[in-house]
């Protein structure tokens, strides 16, 4: 098996930085890393099984209702995760609410179904969508990071930034409350961008 | 034989199986979940009548969460018991009752043409209080249930034992838009209400939610959230329509308190926490005049 079908999601062929593939999410459940780790683990899941499942009965598929059939994989999985967070992550279902949901909306989970899955071997699926999930969880980590530890002092719910330095407490710093807004997420995501193509200069397109 | 995967009936018998077959796996998983779903659903219901009474803040910090909510809840609800429009104590249990199934009977009753059939949904109600003790205080929990801008919208209201002033309030919703309506969640709107009074120059008068409604000198208002008016006026539409189906079993109540049943004659000559004991009950279960429950001041305040 090509090893790049492993590394490529991380860095050449990252879905947000480079496909700029699901961005909506990650500007919405970046607010905080616990929420974060939770959403891209439920997309390295979803895309994961999904691409797998429907590589597997790829050569079944009727041609014309293909796309219908992918969702209904897709969903499945979706209402699956649904399912267990609100049996055993109650708080964190209530917290991501309506992204779990909207995961089956995520471009990168069809796209990858579409552009890869559907032509290839079930394992090299499987590799494929996990890959392309935990690439797509990096960069929500690396946001939620930047966004909880300067927007609310924080890092997976623990004080980070000491009590003593904020101004209340007569010190000199103040939390950013701009972080926590969703355009800051986008102004992040662009700058992480920016950051990725200054190394990769191959990533640049010619003029 | 290689199938003609592009046939009519291939498609209509391969969706069929797929669809019948995701269906069957996601009922499976439904079901053996349930139980934990509605034990999570249950707790958090507790948390918010906890919340309602500001106790419990520090759960989310807690070890072991859910067992730090049980004991809490078990340690401070004393009782709970189900009304009906009268006010009376009827049969039920009230953690059980459907706030959404209540609400649509009190929505055909605001919207009914004649008093009588108004009457005859008033008597299909069923109204549930929650008594949360702390220390010396007893508060009554009443809920509210309503329709927000994309979904229901509801709350808790504690209410002190003068029936008349909001000790604590605590409100969620389930989809309004983040950052707009669903600010009705937050501490920093719903902490408004502490301390606001439930009546105007002794009549029944809701809580009303309006910019500019926070002021200090106004005992019936709140402000309301920017950006999120649809949701600040359900909300508040929520609570009118709640509260007015409680005012009979307030109005019972504000009555015991300055009766001589509930207090004693000798109430207001001397220094000393009232003492019910032996006394003929203000109305049966869930009455607020327990022994030393009415210290002296509040008791001046009701008769004056």
């Amino acid at each position: 098996m090509d090893k790049s079908i492993l590394k490529n999601p991380f860095f050449k062929a990252n879905p947000i930085t480079v496909l700029v593939l699901g961005v909506c999410s990650a500007l919405a459940v970046t607010v905080q890393l616990k929420g974060a780790c939770v959403m891209a683990l439920s997309v390295t899941v979803v895309t994961g099984f999904s691409s797998m499942l429907v590589s597997s009965i790829r050569n079944t598929i009727p041609n014309r209702v293909r796309i219908i059939i992918q969702l209904v994989i897709v969903a499945l999985f979706v209402i699956l995760i649904d399912q267990f967070l609100k049996a055993y992550a109650y708080d964190v279902s209530k917290q991501l609410s309506v992204y779990i949901g909207l995961i089956i909306t995520n471009c990168i989970i069809m796209g990858r179904i579409e552009a890869f899955a559907l032509g290839n071997k079930p394992f090299p699926s499987l590799v494929d969508g996990l890959a392309n999930g935990m690439g797509y969880g990096m960069v929500l980590v690396v946001i939620a990071f930047i966004r909880e530890l300067f927007g609310s002092g924080t890092l997976f719910g623990l004080q980070i930034i000491p009590q003593s330095w904020y101004i209340a407490n007569g010190g000199f710093y103040e939390n950013n409350g701009l972080i926590i807004l969703p355009p800051m997420a986008l102004i992040i995501v662009g700058c992480i961008i920016w950051a990725q193509r200054a190394v990769q200069k191959e990533l640049q397109e010619e003029q | 034989m290689k199938l003609n995967t592009n046939s009519n009936i291939y498609t209509i018998i391969y969706t069929t199986i797929l669809v019948v077959l995701v269906a069957g796996v996601l009922a499976f998983v439904s079901t053996a979940l349930k139980p934990k779903q509605q034990e999570n659903i249950a707790l958090e219901k507790m948390q918010s009548l906890l919340r309602a009474a500001r106790l419990g803040d520090d759960a989310s910090a807690q070890n072991n969460k859910s067992e730090y909510i049980k004991a809490l809840y078990s340690e401070h609800m004393t009782n709970d018991f189900v009304l009906d429009y009268e006010g009376n104590v009827i049969e039920g249990e009230a953690f059980e009752i459907d706030l959404q199934s209540q609400y649509n009977i009190i929505k055909k009753i605001v919207a009914a043409k004649t008093p009588e059939t108004a009457q005859a949904l008033r008597e299909q109600l069923q109204l549930p209080v929650f008594v949360c003790t702390i220390d010396e205080k007893v508060l009554n929990i009443v809920p509210c249930y309503g329709a927000g801008l994309w979904g229901p919208v509801w709350g808790y209201i504690a209410v002190e034992d003068d029936f008349e002033t909001i000790y604590g309030a605590v409100f969620d919703h389930k989809g309004e838009t983040p950052g707009l309506g669903a600010e009705i969640a937050h501490a920093p709107f719903y902490n408004q209400f502490v301390g606001k009074k439930l009546s105007k120059e002794g009549e029944f008068k809701s809580i009303s939610i309006v910019k500019g409604g926070g002021q200090a000198d106004n005992p019936n208002g709140v402000d309301a959230i920017s950006g999120g008016t649809i949701t600040s006026q359900s909300l508040e539409q929520a609570i009118a329509m709640w509260l007015n189906e409680y005012q009979a079993y307030f109005n019972i109540k504000r009555a015991a308190i300055g009766s001589d049943d509930c207090c004693g004659e000798e109430c207001c000559g001397e220094e000393h926490n009232h003492d019910q004991n032996g006394k003929e009950p203000c109305a049966g279960e869930g009455c607020v005049c327990k022994k030393d429950s009415l210290n002296h001041e509040s008791h001046e305040q009701y008769t004056k």
